[in-house]
């Protein structure tokens, strides 16, 4: 392997580039019209402009990728995260053409992008999944016996749909009956589509994920994840390792996630997503990421373990070189994500033209980010524009140094979620790090209502 | 008679229909109503409507279906008839 293709743009576009090269291997970049200047296309050794801004016409386009790649005389393709990086039918073109694609085989990216088949590939592996009814119910006597089976309070929703129509919560059987009608007409307006599940309630709940590697015959993983502090099912920060968990609960999820990787072995970099019973430590399975993930560097600031770069040696045939001891996780690490939205006005995208930049740095700082002075921020991808991430020997080091680190940003021209995440420093409740995966929304509604107030008076 | 020239003021791509596989908002020579939206605007995958202001007929569209719009762009006309 000489050359590697990555089929991305943006922060994770540039991180890839540099792990290319850290193994002294060339990088070709992609690149639609709206990104021609962009870091990443000056970093690598050649660059493929793929078409125009709207993804659908560039980074979405399969074909092009793969001619891309011949073109150039890559042997390897990287997906990144976002766009393509969960297609199957990607990871199976790459396949089809010889190239390597650095990520798990196109069949384990299927098994896990249908929800269903990735439950059941968890539940086969003995790992705990959120007891319900698997599947739709028949009818609210239906539904009535599952839950007497698994125990109040129950969520029921909708079969059809997803974004949060269509649920109910039932605390007993006469709550169940009345939201069980409800649910289903909801559903049925919403999704044309009145089915309904039933599955326990998980509240307080928090959002903990594995990271694992592995080679195809061997997996280890890389510590936990806590990445409970999201909006709009948007993680805005995450950490490591994750505060508040029983040492039998962190045990119980990184063998959990050994063990469904193991069962399939998975090849490559992958997330295995828990949902946590925030008063009680039980966890069940969501859902395995099969790409590297925005928050992958608080893993590698614990842990030394450059993911991408192993990443690539395992799509160039090498075996694991990690065994699971050699995974020592040192002190907390701290990632604050930096979006060109403006906070004050609902979080409105702001693209444009970056005036002005100042970005931290010095002691345990890392900064991944492909802005420079004078990027244009195009309105046609993510928002994502910087990750400011932080390593400290105890998490109460690392707080002070994210808020270190966030005072040094400057970024004119464009809004941002900087002062936000400063903001969001400074909570007591973040200090002792007594959040939920409602927790950020709940604080939002309030300090927002609470500047609306401020205006009024 | 008065012409009303809808803008988008967010800058992205603009749609003329929901979703790929739907009709679009409205057509050309179509009768719109005051609030109707007449396409979206995809800004960092977002999606934001484009709605008319007066109501009328909608006489053209100044930009095609998934073209670049920049902010304050005129995408279309709508004749009050008055």
């Amino acid at each position: 392997m000489k050359r590697v293709l990555v089929a991305n743009r943006g922060e994770i576009a540039v991180r890839i580039i540099r792990a290319v090269h850290d193994l002294e291997l060339e990088a070709v970049a992609v690149y639609s019209t709206a990104d021609a200047e962009a870091l990443h296309v000056r970093m690598a050794d050649e660059a493929v402009e793929i078409g125009p801004p709207p993804a659908g016409r560039s980074y979405l386009d399969i074909a092009k990728m793969v001619d891309a790649a011949r073109a150039t005389g890559a042997q390897a393709v990287h997906p990144g995260s976002g766009f393509l990086a969960e297609r199957f039918d990607f990871a199976r073109a790459c396949e089809d053409a010889g190239l390597s694609f650095v990520g798990p085989r196109s069949e384990h990216i299927a098994l896990m992008g249908d929800k269903a088949r990735a439950r059941e590939a968890a539940r086969d592996s003995g790992v705990p999944t959120i007891p319900g009814s698997d599947g739709a119910v028949d009818g609210a006597d239906a539904a009535l016996a599952v839950a007497t089976e698994i125990g109040y309070p129950v969520a029921l929703k909708a079969a059809g749909g997803g974004g949060g129509r269509g649920i109910r919560i039932a605390e007993d059987e006469a709550g169940l009956r009345s939201g069980f009608a409800q649910a289903s007409r909801e559903a049925s307006g919403a999704f044309n589509d009145p089915r309904i599940y039933v599955e326990r309630l998980i509240s307080p709940a928090r959002h903990v994920e594995v990271q694992v590697l592995g080679d195809g015959d061997r997996c280890i993983h890389l510590h936990e994840r806590e990445c409970s502090l999201q909006r709009q099912r948007q993680k805005i920060f995450e950490e490591t390792p994750a505060p508040g968990l029983a040492s039998e609960t962190r045990t119980g999820l990184v063998e959990a996630a050994l063990e469904l990787c193991n069962a399939i072995g998975y090849r490559s970099a992958g997330t295995v997503e828990f949902l946590v019973d925030a008063k009680t430590g039980e966890f069940f399975f969501i859902e395995m990421n099969t790409r590297i993930q925005v928050e992958h560097p608080v893993t590698e600031l614990v842990t030394g373990v450059d993911l991408v770069a192993e990443q690539l040696r395992i799509a160039a045939g090498e075996p694991l070189r990690l065994k699971q001891a050699d995974v020592v996780a040192r002190g907390c690490a701290l990632e604050l994500r930096i979006n060109a939205e403006d906070p004050t006005k609902g979080f409105q995208p702001s693209p444009g033209t970056v005036e002005e930049l100042s970005l931290p740095s010095g002691p345990w700082v890392r900064v991944d980010t492909w802005m420079e002075r004078g990027t244009k921020v195009p309105p046609f991808y993510d928002s994502l524009i910087a990750k400011i991430i932080v390593w400290g020997d105890d998490r109460q080091t690392a707080i002070e140094r994210a808020r270190r680190a966030l005072g040094e940003v400057v970024i004119q021209g464009i809004s941002t979620t900087t002062q936000l995440l400063a903001e969001l420093l400074r909570e007591p409740w973040f200090a002792t790090a007594e959040f939920h995966t409602a927790t950020l929304e709940a604080w939002l509604e309030q300090t927002r209502g609470a500047t609306e107030a401020d205006g009024g008076a | 008679m008065a012409k009303h020239e809808v803008l988008t003021p967010i800058p992205g791509l603009f749609y003329r229909r929901p979703d790929p596989d739907s009709d679009p908002f409205v057509a050309e020579g179509d009768a719109v109503k005051a609030g109707d939206t007449i396409g979206l605007v995809e800004i960092m995958k977002n999606f934001q409507p484009v709605e008319s202001e007066a109501a009328g007929r909608l006489v053209e569209f100044l930009v095609a279906d998934e073209d670049e719009v920049v902010a304050g762009q005129t995408v279309a006309v709508v004749d009050d008839g008055a």
